[in-house]
């Protein structure tokens, strides 16, 4: 299981982006399951959203608290929001900002997750260039499954064009691959800089993902549960 | 073929595939995107014949979908909440005169204190209100439990409720399959109502009752939801084998054949529950999940057939009632009378409290070290709750324990600190 989750406030997309994950996946025969955090909605609050993905039929139903992956859809939740509260040490993080993790003030994160599973990508200024308006959830997954190698862009690509009409999907959906684009180069400089071939971007569980029809759980039992026969 | 889809549109698109032809709802937090979705269905021309009713509360909801019903209508509307108490004297009318109304509850807890989130309380409030009620465990089975829910509201003549968690499953997007028309209309033929309000050929529905015949008629309604007992199960059955997959019956039994505890559950955290057991079962223990799916009718012989092996049942409660304790554990002891079973009654998940494996997993630690009292609230922090009735047994005007409670928690400043 591939475990994602977003943070941003109300109004940015942030449920919409868990959805487009969700829909990316399921466009590629994986088994997905997004949900909001549930709250009063109203713009600028505070907004989880959580996506999970799998090779097999997902039965989880608790909020992700050790997530594989976490995307900021805005950095000012840095200081008020525990975003990373229980990444694993092996996650990655992508945060929509102009500035990098050290300008941000998270340098230490490198300290405790391998770096190139760090960045930062200007969703928001992307978006603005391609949407006109700064809303950057579409970007942020283009840049997710760059970082991540979760998905191909292609199947978000189809998500986006599935999900929204068509005035709103193309401009989306460009907004998507530039960001992957810029993600792809900023890790390609980063293994650069460190002097080492990139690293293998796929969390190792990504590949059993992919492995499908090795539930090992009972057969036939599905989640609602077989039916108890007096 | 599968779609990914968002839970509620998931039912409002299989309700659609069900052809009602009076849908009716007050639209208004706790409104659903159910309704929300069919508005839209039948404005677009997609729904067709149906008239799609906006009313001026849920009272009148329930009141529209009675006229419907009553005229001979395949009705239906959606709600949760309060909105289920505002239309708790026509939800009796609508059992009471055996209308085969169809209603989705999207459960959520009840105020005050103010919450919008999931829990059991508002279908547990009206659980004695004469209608079927059905608890589904994903998306998947909401959806299919609307298309057996008509059928069996329509053999029976009598409502039944169809209760998915709120929030937790109604917001949820998941992969599942909506019936094709073909595929509905094969399983579910048109309504042939058992009594119609016809100009033409006038009756009375609903007269007046005097004690000559008050406790029949009464009898004949609780008769008929055990009747609803075979036919649910032959629904299911039947349901299976025209769709190729399993959904509703009376109960969902999970790795339970061998197994020494038995968690019992109503709902969404029946999936959360299987992930547990499999991890307990790979670290050696011998447990299993069961699901409760009708609660109304309750039943009593099926589930004393499912826990008569084991040692330990735990019922998992999102509800409770104040001053008792669990409420369908009440039931659970009735169908274990003279058995000698230890059972549990944990509460969790009020108002939105996520249910987590690793707050279940401590619970079962302390279930299996024989520390688990007769009833429990899981998670509950004991130290807001002591520091509350200290201050409520002080002098003076300790103030109202909601808002003290949030402003000991530090969440909101609720008024003068």
């Amino acid at each position: 299981m591939f475990e994602v989750r977003i943070h941003g406030r109300g109004g940015q997309g942030v449920v919409t982006a868990a959805e487009l994950l969700s829909l990316a996946a399921f466009i590629e025969g994986l088994q997905a399951q997004a949900f909001p955090s549930f709250g009063s909605e109203r713009m600028g609050a505070p907004v989880t959203a959580f996506c999970r993905v799998d090779g097999v039929p997902i039965r989880l139903r608790e909020p992700i608290a050790e997530p594989n992956a976490v995307v900021v859809q805005d950095p000012t939740l840095l200081h008020h929001v525990d975003v990373f509260g229980g990444l694993r040490p092996e996650g990655f993080v992508l945060i929509n900002s102009t500035r990098s993790l050290e300008e941000l003030g998270l340098g230490e994160l490198r300290e405790r997750h391998p770096i190139e599973r760090l960045l930062t990508v200007p969703a928001s200024e992307i978006a603005r260039t391609r949407l006109g308006r700064p809303i950057p959830n579409a970007a942020l997954l283009g840049g997710l499954l760059a970082l991540t190698g979760l998905l191909e862009l292609d199947s978000l690509m189809r998500a986006i064009g599935e999900r929204f009409p068509a005035s709103a999907a193309e401009p989306n959906a460009l907004a998507a691959r530039d960001a992957c684009q810029h993600v792809a180069g900023s890790l390609q400089r980063a293994t650069h800089t460190a002097g080492r071939p990139p690293a293998e971007p796929a969390h190792e569980d990504l590949e059993q993902l992919r492995a499908t029809g090795t539930d090992e759980r009972e057969s036939g039992a599905r989640a609602r549960g077989e039916s108890a026969r007096a | 073929m599968p779609s990914q889809l968002e839970g509620s549109q998931a039912v409002a698109r299989t309700v659609a595939r069900c052809r009602p032809e009076v849908v009716c709802a007050y639209p208004i937090t706790p409104q659903t995107h159910i309704v929300e979705g069919l508005s839209r269905m039948v404005a677009t021309g997609e729904l067709a014949p149906c008239e799609f009713v906006n009313v001026e509360s849920e009272f009148a909801a329930m009141s529209v979908a009675i006229g419907a019903s009553a005229a001979g209508a395949r009705a239906y509307t959606a709600t949760a909440s309060q909105g289920l108490l505002y239309m708790a004297e026509a939800l009796f009318n609508a059992s009471g005169l055996g209308l085969p109304i169809v209603m989705t509850l999207a459960n959520r807890a009840i105020g005050a204190p103010i919450n919008i989130w999931n829990d059991h309380s508002d279908s547990m409030a009206l659980r004695d209100c004469g209608w079927i009620q059905l608890y589904a465990a994903d998306n998947q089975e909401a959806a299919d439990m609307h298309v057996q829910a008509f059928r069996l509201a329509e053999a029976l003549s009598l409502p039944v409720m169809v209760c998915m968690d709120g929030f937790v499953l109604t917001h949820a997007f998941e992969p599942l399959e909506v019936p094709a028309q073909e595929q509905a209309d094969e399983f579910l033929p048109p309504f042939a109502p058992r009594q119609a309000l016809d100009p033409q050929d006038p009756v009375t529905i609903g007269a007046m009752v005097g004690p000559e015949a008050f406790t029949e008629v009464r009898y004949l309604a609780h008769a008929k939801q055990l009747e609803a007992l075979d036919a649910i199960p032959a629904l299911a059955r039947e349901f299976e084998h025209s769709f190729g997959r399993a959904s509703g019956g009376l109960l969902g039994a999970y790795r339970c054949e061998d197994a020494r505890t038995v968690i019992v559950a109503l709902g969404s955290v029946f999936g959360t529950l299987a992930e547990l057991v499999d991890e307990l079962r790979a670290d050696g223990r011998a447990i299993g999940a069961l699901a409760v799916k009708s609660f109304r009718p309750f039943p009593l012989a099926e589930l004393r057939a499912a826990l008569l092996r084991a040692h330990q049942v735990i019922v998992l409660e999102r509800a409770f009632a104040v001053g008792v304790g669990g409420i369908v554990s009440a039931d659970v002891h009735a169908a274990l009378a003279g058995l000698n079973v230890p059972t549990h009654t944990v509460v969790a998940g009020l108002g939105g409290r996520a249910i987590t494996r690793r707050s279940l997993r401590a619970m079962l630690g302390d279930a299996h070290a024989g520390r688990l009292p007769e009833l429990s609230f899981l998670d509950l922090r004991a130290d807001v709750v002591k520091r509350e009735l200290a201050r409520a047994r002080g002098d003076g005007r300790p103030g109202p324990h909601a808002e003290n409670i949030l402003r000991d928690l530090g969440i909101v400043a609720a008024g003068p600190v």
